[in-house]
């Protein structure tokens, strides 16, 4: 059943605020951050008013009530991955997620699956987020492991032309994202998790823009750890999520340390909780986990495949009105193929700084820059661009609005 | 409207007709610069003549307020001497970030009063100061070079 978008919007009460004296906002910078609903809002609101205590402590009513909503939530979070609430393991962002895997794997002792040392590599690809990338480079540094990589081809799509290389028997880790925040481009992971695990590597996958967008199935990816972030998700700051087998969970050492993730102390040493408490020392981000959790349901009553196949045809949309506009070159594919609602551009000479003030003063909000994924746009010849991710609260009109606002941009710095 | 601000006629003139944008071959110094939040770079070369700024040179990328702004900058630093280049750089620095309530000291800082409107705009004050604090950056090495 398709969608209304102009229905959705009546939930998000920020999309009837004015921008820049009075103009109405167009909001299409999803892929930044979403915006939230009421629901959301309530939720988080709603867990502070009536029953704020610290979870997993206490043996008060308010107590009980807190570790009850903690743990709905992470069964609410298990049920839309298809995966079991003992897997999933709350952090503080996804860039924390990221973090905590390779300083975790860092932490591996000798005869671990997860001990690198010189010898091992670690792959990734040229189109991660910097998240996704940078904690690799450090974990390959601390380790004497080697970073290897999957280029991008011109058409903004993985090369995996050199796979069995790429991912040889000395391959340990393989991350890797599920759909570029720059490009729109969703990665088949089918090959790469068949080559990954052949050679005993675990598949990493950053789905921080794939899980809000579209029906993700950690069983039938067969990958082995998912992150992703709540406020991308229509969720709060302050929450992400680590989802992995419970297997590699509980094989996997702990990051932080402290309190709620033992199992028992002495002066001297300590034992670990069972995952997920290990990886959850100190009181958790508990209302912005009931946030998330209710953002999932929100997601989940409207329907993941309606809100990808509306993204879709809003990006269909916007490509074919982009392929009219003389001198705009849209970076990444040109189709609608294994592709998400994420659109970057070029407009001529007109630097993307410069084109997204021109929108801003029209209500329209877009990101500008190389989108935390530097060596992508460095790779693409285009040290900047311009891109509009789109949304299940995005319209027609939002599309038209931008086209125009492209158009007048090229009048006003012609 | 209030993006008129902004883009004064005479920061996209210099956009278009950027000034000395032309690495010189020699040099007293070079850096590079780079604004990390939005990918613009600048190379700027600086020669020094005594206390007096002989020749400042550059190349980049960048948004118009950036490009514009550097161009500017060697258009009214050339020919001074450092300490005038330091009472100028001191006076661009407080105009962009007066929040828009100042206009700026034409007597002192000449096209580059153009740039007042860039102090209302938070996340575009990095972008016309690129150029400048490349311009310290430089000035500063070349002197101990020199001394």
């Amino acid at each position: 059943m398709a969608l209304n978008p102009y229905e959705i919007a009546k939930d998000f009460p920020i999309l009837s605020r004015t921008i820049r004296d009075g103009k109405k906002l167009v909001y299409l910078d999803s892929g930044a951050t979403s915006q939230k609903p009421n629901v959301v809002i309530d939720a988080e609101s709603n867990f502070y008013k009536f029953h704020n205590a610290a979870a997993h402590r206490g043996a008060h009513q308010l107590a009980e009530e807190a570790t009850d909503a903690l743990e709905g939530a992470r069964s609410i979070v298990a049920t839309f991955l298809n995966a079991e609430a003992e897997e999933i393991v709350f952090t503080k962002s996804a860039t924390e997620s990221l973090n905590l895997l390779s300083y975790a794997m860092g932490n591996a002792e000798s005869g671990s699956r997860f001990h690198l040392t010189a010898g091992d590599s670690i792959v990734v690809s040229e189109m991660e987020h910097h998240a996704n990338l940078i904690p690799w480079q450090q974990l390959a540094a601390r380790t004497g492991a080697t970073l290897k990589w999957f280029e991008v081809t011109p058409e903004g799509r993985l090369d995996l032309s050199s796979i069995d290389s790429i991912i040889d028997a000395n391959t340990k880790v393989v991350a890797i994202t599920h759909q570029s925040n720059v490009l729109g481009t969703i990665n088949p992971l089918g090959d790469i998790v068949k080559r990954a695990h052949s050679v005993g590597a675990v598949v990493v996958l950053d789905a921080c823009q794939s899980v809000p967008h579209m029906k993700v199935d950690v069983k039938s990816l067969g990958v082995d750890f998912i992150t992703f972030s709540g406020h991308k998700t229509v969720g709060p700051t302050g929450i992400g999520i680590l989802w992995g087998r419970s297997e590699l969970l509980n094989e996997l050492p702990p990051f932080l340390t402290g309190g709620s993730m033992i199992e028992n102390v002495t002066m001297t040493s300590a034992t670990w909780a069972p995952a997920p408490r290990k990886f959850e020392a100190g009181v958790p981000n508990m209302a912005q986990a009931v946030g998330l959790g209710a953002a999932l349901t929100y997601l989940s009553t409207i329907g993941m495949e309606n809100i990808h196949a509306h993204e879709v045809s809003l990006a269909k949309l916007l490509l074919d009105e982009l392929a009219h506009i003389e001198d705009v070159k849209v970076v990444g594919p040109s189709d609608m193929n294994l592709r998400g609602g994420t659109v970057s551009f070029t407009v001529g000479e007109i630097h993307p700084h410069d084109l997204g003030q021109y929108l801003d003063s029209q209500g329209i909000a877009v990101r500008t820059g190389h989108h935390c994924a530097w060596p992508l746009t460095r790779k693409l010849g285009v040290p900047a661009t311009t891109r509009a991710s789109l949304y299940l609260y995005n319209t027609q009109e939002d599309i038209q609005a931008l086209v125009t606002g492209i158009r007048d941009a090229q009048k006003y710095f012609a | 409207m209030q993006l008129d601000n902004l883009y004064q006629e005479v920061i996209l003139d210099h956009y278009k007709n950027p000034q000395n944008k032309k690495l010189s071959s020699s040099y007293d110094a070079q850096v590079h610069h780079i604004n990390p939040s939005c990918g613009d770079e600048i190379t700027l070369n600086v020669t020094l003549d005594g206390e007096s700024i002989a020749a400042i040179t550059w190349d980049g990328v960048g948004c118009s307020i950036s490009q514009a702004s550097v161009s500017i900058l060697t258009d009214l630093l050339i020919g001074k001497s450092i300490s005038q280049a330091q009472v100028i750089s001191d006076s661009f620095m407080h105009l962009m970030q007066s929040k828009g309530t100042e206009t700026g000291d034409e007597a002192v800082l000449e096209d580059a009063v153009a740039l007042a409107g860039v102090s209302q705009y938070p996340a575009r004050i990095k972008c016309a100061l690129l150029g400048w604090m490349a311009f310290k950056d430089a000035s500063v090495q070349a002197m101990a070079k020199n001394s």
